[in-house]
């Protein structure tokens, strides 16, 4: 699977590989979670969002986590995410008095 | 090697049922697996010791193996070899174990004595995704301020890799695909890079833009001058304006840092005015001083 930015991978193919059903999928663009691209009436997942993509699965498939959960610990992870960011920079000014 | 008590890990009893150490185990997975916890190296491998006690209990044969051994667990290669044609290959039921992107090498080494590694329990065990691997290189100011090449081992591989100037201190680069294989034709993991780049002595750095400070000399600051200055980029000719104050700041645009990704975009250098008083005085300076004073 190319990982590479601007390549695309359609959906059946993207199930087939990892044994979930293409409703899922749906349910996760509906939520807003993840985007998919229609090209010719076929829908394809961008490769930039696999990554994502196979996180949200491991939520459902094997933590057992509703789609409601996965929409939350999404958001919150972002927070998580903003957070250590703002930890980093501001180590990074504390540097600047050390 | 130390024995690891696996109940304890998943905190059930010996005489936990099979429910009951499922139920404990996704307790667990759910509260350390690595996607809930990311940056978290403790999550990490407190996730892999719940997966590797889920590994073992969940399993039938590999529990009774580890029940009847225990401690002694180095003599169950032999117990192994009897009961080795009575056993039938298994296969991994559909949600023994959790990925979360680990493989093989994950489990500790008691595991991988007492029962030569995993039996790739997981329900997508046939497209295992390699580890991911981290790193860390350090980087002067000086070095982070220019885009170079640098090569890094990883893994006994010889990787090259552009390092783009601008990259921030404690900035992390994935390089996609250099991590661990993939398992079963799983996708490799990827490489995961943290840049610390230290501070110089003379120059600090605040995202894109440069601080220093710069020494003037008392004749310089009262009446003003060209002043020589350094700066990464090399030496600028600076005009100081007459009567300049001590920690007056002066702000030179696109003097800084590069800008990350964008090239020919620059920070800002501020410079702070620090004015050194002349020391060691003739006589003669001395009363040119007090004719100053008096003339005030």
């Amino acid at each position: 699977m190319d990982m590479q930015a601007g390549y695309l991978i359609t959906i059946e193919e993207f199930c087939a590989k990892h044994d979930i059903e293409e409703s899922f999928i749906s349910s996760l663009q509906e939520t807003g979670l993840i985007e998919i691209t229609t090209i010719e009436e076929n829908d394809f997942i961008p490769a930039d969002q696999i990554q994502q993509l196979e996180k949200f699965i491991r939520f459902y498939y094997e933590l057992d986590i509703n789609l409601e959960g996965i929409e939350t610990i999404s958001h919150l992870l972002q927070r998580v995410n903003a957070l250590q960011e703002e930890i980093i920079q501001l180590r990074n000014k504390l540097g600047l008095y050390e | 090697m130390a024995f690891i008590d696996y109940y304890k890990v998943l905190g059930i009893e010996k005489s936990a049922s099979s429910k009951e150490v499922k139920d404990a185990y996704r307790k667990l997975a759910r509260k350390y697996h690595p996607d809930l916890n990311p940056n978290n190296q403790e999550a990490k491998s407190n996730f892999q010791q719940i997966n590797e006690a889920n590994e073992v209990l969940s399993d039938p044969e590999k529990r009774k193996k580890y029940d009847q051994y225990g401690k002694d667990w180095e003599h169950a290669e032999e117990f192994e070899k009897q009961q080795q044609q009575q056993q039938s290959q298994r296969s991994g039921s559909r949600d023994a174990t959790y990925s979360g992107g680990a493989s093989q090498s994950d489990f500790s080494d008691f595991f991988e004595s007492m029962f030569g590694g995993s039996s790739g329990g997981s329900r997508r065990q046939s497209k295992f995704r390699g580890d991911d691997y981290s790193t860390e290189i350090h980087l002067e100011l000086t070095e982070a301020y220019k885009t170079h090449k640098q090569t890094l081992s990883v893994n006994g591989k010889n990787i090259r890799i552009t390092v783009p100037a601008g990259v921030e201190n404690r900035q992390i680069i994935k390089i996609p695909g250099h991590g661990g294989p993939g398992v079963n034709g799983g996708p490799n993991g990827d490489l995961y890079i943290t840049f610390t780049v230290t501070n110089d002595q003379v120059m600090k750095r605040l995202g894109n833009n440069l601080f220093c400070n710069v020494e003037l000399d008392l004749y310089t600051a009262v009446l003003g001058g060209e002043i020589t200055i350094d700066t990464l980029d090399g030496k600028v000719k600076l005009k100081v304006k007459p009567e300049t104050q001590q920690g007056t700041k002066v702000n030179l645009k696109g003097k800084g840092f590069p800008v990350y990704k964008n090239e020919g975009m620059f920070g800002d250098l501020q410079i702070t005015y620090t004015v050194r008083i002349p020391t060691n005085l003739t006589d003669k300076q001395k009363s040119l001083f007090e004719e100053l004073r008096n003339s005030c």
